[in-house]
């Protein structure tokens, strides 16, 4: 890593979801140098986490492989995981940015053979699958993760962990020593792809989250359904790994609620959708309840919300709900009333599944730089300053918006050399 | 280029303790006459100062067999003067190998198999190198960098600003006298800022006095786009007086049978009085690009009867209620209906995404506005305010004059000058009736391709985007991940033509749209590929002396890049091209390739698999893998060390669309057993990153089971399937059983001749 370095024009682009990735990338297409720096130890950001993208139920993986790709053969992106901004300084057309890189623990002489993890004895809880299993402490973080580069935690580790995954490395990829690394970058303009967080469900007293393994969240049940998940795609309840004979979907789990999230978190009614497919294809005959307040499945996922809505073992209630009960057989009641019929419902289902909102990034993480935030943490961009927001640090969004952003974000941003 | 060559083979990761490398050298340096080296690690600094201290010595052509082409690229990268091939020795052979099951011993020949597939990849990567080019960058004589916007409405102005401003001349065409478009006639525009509650002055006069005072935009009002010919960096366009009809205007597609029934007098030439597509008008304009806003029109909602839209006074759409709002005052007492559809149906009107809803809320105020005690009704099955919209539709929640509820709309009837509307099941838990000044319907908003080309390509293909009605009319990416991608190179859709979008919306869309205008302008300029295979500086070439006229590859380009001439001759362009090698794969006469891919390439690999003779254990078959997406799935596999039959050899392709089946043909006669295509989905939720290259591959095999028929082979020695990247779990299975089948089948009986 050089110090100091960039062109005039250069790009920083700070997340590696697929916001940042299609901002870097449509930047860098266009002929800019760009620095992409991501929190994680691999590039694809929360949508690496789910199964499939509604409507079109096709693997994310496979526009990320596309994307992947994309940089490995453009010489313009220079890509750092592990790394976040420190502070910036300057203005807009000259930023001198310092990025700190948190030590890996295994250095580019990796070539992910993946003995390490073999000789590893000690183990974590799996991040990537919400805690749903434990993975090696010396670990790729995910099968299809970008760069094929393995990653330890260095305080998981034993003492004799730490000598069996130094020893079993052929490559003397294992450093332990391997210090922070601060560094600068010198830029015209910032794009801030800084993503989401799925809400924490804990906060929502009433819906018991954190209190019944039968109580999950809609990211959870992604990775559950995904092959590479914790079941190998099996949708089962955590725990006793009962399977499912009857789901409940509790939409709005924290959005359109000003004690909470105020805003509509834009994808949850079509992730409900998306996830009643993965629960009928594994489980015909299961009964499944949504609680709703409004199905917002505008325009052409019109379509995709008919398709869901003619399964006749499902049902539709519009009512938010109130309150989770947990049962002696491990299930759980959930508890609404429905808002056309005025009749209190109690539900019995083997799962409950918390259709949690997208909290932006930075609205936990704090800001680095003088960004403009409004009052649920998404960012305003200011083009003048050559702060440009994407993605949903700047708004709830589904994919395919988030995508259409970042390439509007990479002409704001490459605008600015030419002013 | 003189090609040097030098083989390199990687002992690490499994690859030194599963094969015997002297022996893989010997394949290397005997068979193949090729100067080969090994090293415990091939992608640490070692291993690639001994690389590059060979092509410091002149070494310009790089044999790598290690690891898969998808990890270690920018280690194995020497220059761009420089060529590498890679033989998947890892993931594909080593860490693939079928191991026995539990309790049992492995085959006897197992050390050799797995030695003999990894002397067939070698055998293949110095095959390659020899038969690969550097690529020689398509250069266009002149570029011309000016974008052309078509649609002078707030997306149109948006692109025209925003490219402006990174420096490119711009033509901004509108077909109306006045720029502006639909937004002129709103009175309002949505909040777009905290904290989202508060209608917003309609930015569109703004917009248009900073598009006005940009020196770098020509606008032409009151005129359109007849044609476009040429190619992105060299579009000639046409322009007309709006309406007009020119003999420059965009012939439809006439097909091969429609243009003997007008020859023959059976059929009307619709493209009587216009000038052949491939015609060169000397008036024409050149660009570089285009964004493509042409916007949308307002629904006709007439055919919802119990609504009474045409028949009862005073029953309006919101389009029109804008318009009055804009003028003047509105009526005090207002419902606004959401949602045709009854007690059947709960979808909003057709064509609205979640835009109307948002539109009934900023009506709604105008009723209490203009009106000290408004009232206006806002009957909806689902309110639609995403995002930070939310807090605009509580802010409406609150607002007294503000009535709304979920129920089914039943009817709309004229009662003594008023206006009855029969609601049920409402929230109120009742059905209700109301009696109001007005009804406004939320029509939706149509994109001006449901109803006419709206992009007017002179191209053999025809003059509108393909396959629309995937989209239900408009001009729309079928990629969540690549939401700008559409047929026509060079082309990009934003606005209302795009999707029925909010002005925040549309704002970011053409912005985007004017990037991507701008990406590919540069790339042509590069004389690189844009997406999906960016970067890429090879393009197929023609040998036109042994062409048939066949028309094959004019017709299955996807992406319409190929022209023709009377006689039916391709006329390529190859900046609408996106290297997927579909027209190589069409072509029966295996006159198209690439410098790095093409005919002969695959085929002398094919040929160079050893095909060895009388060993029911030592079947061949060839599995030609979609790079983008199998391939990747098949490496997975490996990673995760699920076996794959030690009979199998993979070949990655571009894409299925450019499997020719001489190659299947070639490896059938060259003796080997089985061949299997393994691809994207393809039908209505296609994964192809190419839209149309899965598809024709497989109609292609379809057709190639005949051939084999004639030829006395079983065509079940032929497979094609669809997989996605996920499916590395299933992919081993999915091989190892055509692999059983075709062991079941026995040998290939041409074996040997």
């Amino acid at each position: 890593m050089t110090d100091e370095q960039g062109t005039s024009g250069a790009v920083l682009v700070v997340g590696g979801g697929i916001s940042g990735l299609t901002a870097a990338l449509e930047t860098a297409e266009v002929g800019n140098d760009v620095f992409l720096v991501e929190k994680s130890a691999s590039f694809g950001g929360r949508v690496a986490q789910l199964n499939q993208y509604f409507p079109k139920l096709c693997p994310p993986s496979c526009g990320l492989e596309i994307n992947f790709r994309r940089i490995r053969d453009n010489r313009k992106i220079r890509t750092y995981t592990m790394t976040t901004v420190k502070s910036v300084s300057g203005t807009a057309g000259n930023y001198h940015v310092t990025l700190e890189t948190a030590p890996r623990y295994v250095n580019s002489n990796c070539t992910a053979c993946g003995d390490c993890a073999v000789a590893c004895p000690d183990e974590i809880d799996n991040d990537f699958n919400f805690g749903m299993n434990t993975s090696k402490a010396a670990y790729l973080p995910h099968e299809m993760a970008f760069p094929r580069r393995y990653v330890i935690k260095k305080d998981a580790l034993s003492a004799a962990g730490a000598e069996a995954v130094k020893g079993s490395c052929k490559y003397n990829a294992v450093d332990l020593d391997m210090q922070t690394e601060t560094f600068t970058v010198n830029v015209a303009s910032i794009i801030w792809a800084t993503g989401w967080v799925p809400y924490d469900a804990k906060k929502m007293e009433n819906l018991k989250f954190g209190q019944s393994k039968a109580i999950v969240t809609n990211m959870m049940i992604e990775r559950m359904a995904a092959p590479s998940g914790p079941t190998g795609g099996k949708i089962v309840r955590p725990g006793d790994e009962k399977e499912i004979e009857s789901i409940a979907f509790v939409q709005c789990a924290g959005s359109r609620d000003e004690n909470h999230l105020e805003y509509c978190s834009h994808i949850c009614c079509m992730a409900t959708f998306k996830q009643m497919t993965y629960v009928r294809e594994q489980y015909p005959d299961a009964k499944i309840y949504v609680f709703y307040i409004d199905l917002r499945t505008p325009g052409k996922y019109e379509k995709f919300r008919e398709a869901r809505m003619a399964d006749k073992n499902a049902v539709f209630i519009k009512g938010k709900v109130a309150d989770i009960i947990l049962e002696a057989d491990g299930g759980v009641s959930v508890i609404a009333e429905n808002a056309v019929t005025a009749e209190k419902i109690t539900q019995k289902v083997d799962m409950a599944v918390l259709a949690t909102g997208m909290q932006p990034s930075l609205a936990l993480q704090g800001v680095p730089a003088d960004l403009q935030m409004d009052t649920s943490g998404f960012i305003i961009s200011d083009f003048d300053k050559a702060m440009i927001a994407t993605g949903c640090a700047k708004k709830a969004a589904d994919v395919v918006t988030c995508t259409q952003s970042s390439t509007a974000a990479a002409l704001k941003a490459i605008q600015v050399s030419r002013r | 280029m003189d090609k040097k060559y030098c083989a390199y083979i990687c002992a690490g990761c499994g690859i030194g303790e599963g094969l015997d490398l002297e022996a893989l050298t010997e394949v290397v340096t005997g068979e193949m006459s090729m100067e080969c080296k090994t090293h415990e690690c091939l992608c640490g600094a070692d291993g690639r100062a001994l690389i590059e201290k060979d092509v410091a010595g002149g070494i310009n052509t790089v044999v790598v067999g290690a690891c898969s082409p998808r990890v270690m690229t920018q280690e194995f990268d020497f220059g761009k003067d420089k060529i590498t091939v890679r033989a998947n020795l890892r993931e594909q052979v080593v860490w693939s190998e079928v191991k026995p099951a539990a309790g049992e011993e492995p085959h006897s020949d197992a050390v050799e198999f797995l030695q003999e597939t990894a002397s067939d990849y070698m055998r293949m990567a110095c095959t390659r190198a020899k038969k690969t080019e550097l690529p020689e960058a398509f250069q266009l004589e002149v570029i011309n960098k000016t974008i052309l916007v078509m649609g002078g409405g707030l997306a149109g102005l948006t692109a025209a600003k925003e490219a402006a401003a990174a420096g490119y001349k711009v033509i901004l065409t509108e077909k109306e006298e006045k720029l502006g478009g639909k937004a002129l006639g709103w009175r309002k525009s949505f909040p777009t800022k905290a904290p989202w509650t508060d209608l917003e002055e309609n930015p569109i006069h703004s917009l248009i006095s900073a598009v006005q005072s940009d020196n770098r935009i020509t606008i032409k009002t009151g005129m359109e786009v007849a044609r476009i010919t040429g190619s992105p960096g060299d579009f000639g366009i046409s322009f007309k007086a709006a309406g007009i009809k020119t003999e420059w205007d965009a012939p439809a597609k006439v097909t091969v049978d429609e243009a003997d029934l007008i020859e023959k007098g059976k059929m009307e030439n619709p493209n009587e009085g216009l000038n052949k597509y491939t015609a060169i008008n000397p008036d024409a304009v050149k660009v570089g690009a285009v964004v493509l806003a042409t916007g949308w029109k307002p629904a006709d909602v007439s055919q919802y009867e119990h609504l009474g839209y045409g028949k009862v006074k005073n029953v309006v759409t919101n389009a029109e209620f804008e318009k009055m709002a804009k003028e003047g005052k509105v009526p005090a007492n207002v419902a606004f209906i959401q949602s045709p559809g009854g007690k059947d149906d709960d979808k909003d009107f057709p064509y609205c995404n979640s835009v109307t809803s948002m539109v009934a809320l900023k009506q709604a105020q105008y009723v209490c506005e203009d009106n000290a005690a408004g009232k206006a009704y806002i009957l909806y099955q689902h309110m639609r305010t995403p995002g930070h919209m939310e807090l605009f539709y509580k802010q409406a929640q609150n607002n007294d004059g503000i009535f709304m509820t979920k129920g089914n709309v039943m009817k709309v009837e004229e009662n003594g000058g008023a206006l009855t509307v029969s609601v049920e099941d409402t929230l109120l838990g009742e059905n209700i009736t109301l009696s109001v000044d007005m009804v406004v319907l939320a029509a939706g908003m149509e994109p001006t391709t449901l109803h006419e080309k709206s992009i007017n390509l002179a191209y053999r293909q025809g003059p509108g985007f393909n396959d629309l009605e995937l989209f239900d009319g408009y001009a729309d990416s079928h990629f969540i991940c690549f939401p700008y991608e559409t047929r026509r190179t060079g082309v990009y859709a934003c606005g209302g033509v795009r999707k029925a979008e909010t002005m925040e919306e549309a704002v970011d869309d053409a912005t985007g749209a004017a990037l991507k205008a701008i990406q590919c302008i540069e790339s042509v300029d590069r004389g690189v590929s844009v997406h999906p295979r960016s970067g890429d500086a090879t393009y197929p070439e023609f040998f036109m002396q042994r062409c048939t006229q066949c028309k094959r590859c004019t017709e299955e380009c996807p992406f319409g890049a190929l022209d023709d001439d009377e006689k039916g001759t391709p006329l390529p362009n190859p900046t609408r091209c996106r290297r997927c090698g579909t027209c190589m794969g069409a072509c029966p006469e295996r006159i198209i390739g690439f410098k790095d891919y093409n005919i002969d390439l695959i085929g002398s690999m094919i040929k160079a698999i050893e095909v060895p003779e009388d060993d029911e254990d030592r079947l061949r078959i060839l599995v030609l893998v979609c790079e983008n997406d199998a391939y990747p799935a098949i490496d997975m596999a490996g990673m995760k060390r699920n076996g794959i039959s030690h009979m199998v050899r993979f070949i990655p392709v571009r894409c299925l669309g450019s499997v020719n089946m001489a190659w299947i043909r070639d490896a059938l006669s060259a003796g080997l057993d089985g061949a299997m295509l393994l691809g994207c989905t393809y039908g209505d939720d296609y994964q192809c990153h190419f839209v149309k290259g899965s598809e024709i591959a497989n109609k292609r095999m379809e057709n190639i089971g005949d051939t084999l028929s004639t030829l006395g082979l079983e065509p079940e020695r032929c497979a094609a399937n669809q997989v996605a990247i996920t499916d590395y779990d299933k992919i081993p299975q999915i091989i190892n059983d055509f692999v059983d089948q075709i062991v079941e089948m026995g040998p290939n009986p041409f074996k040997g001749f």
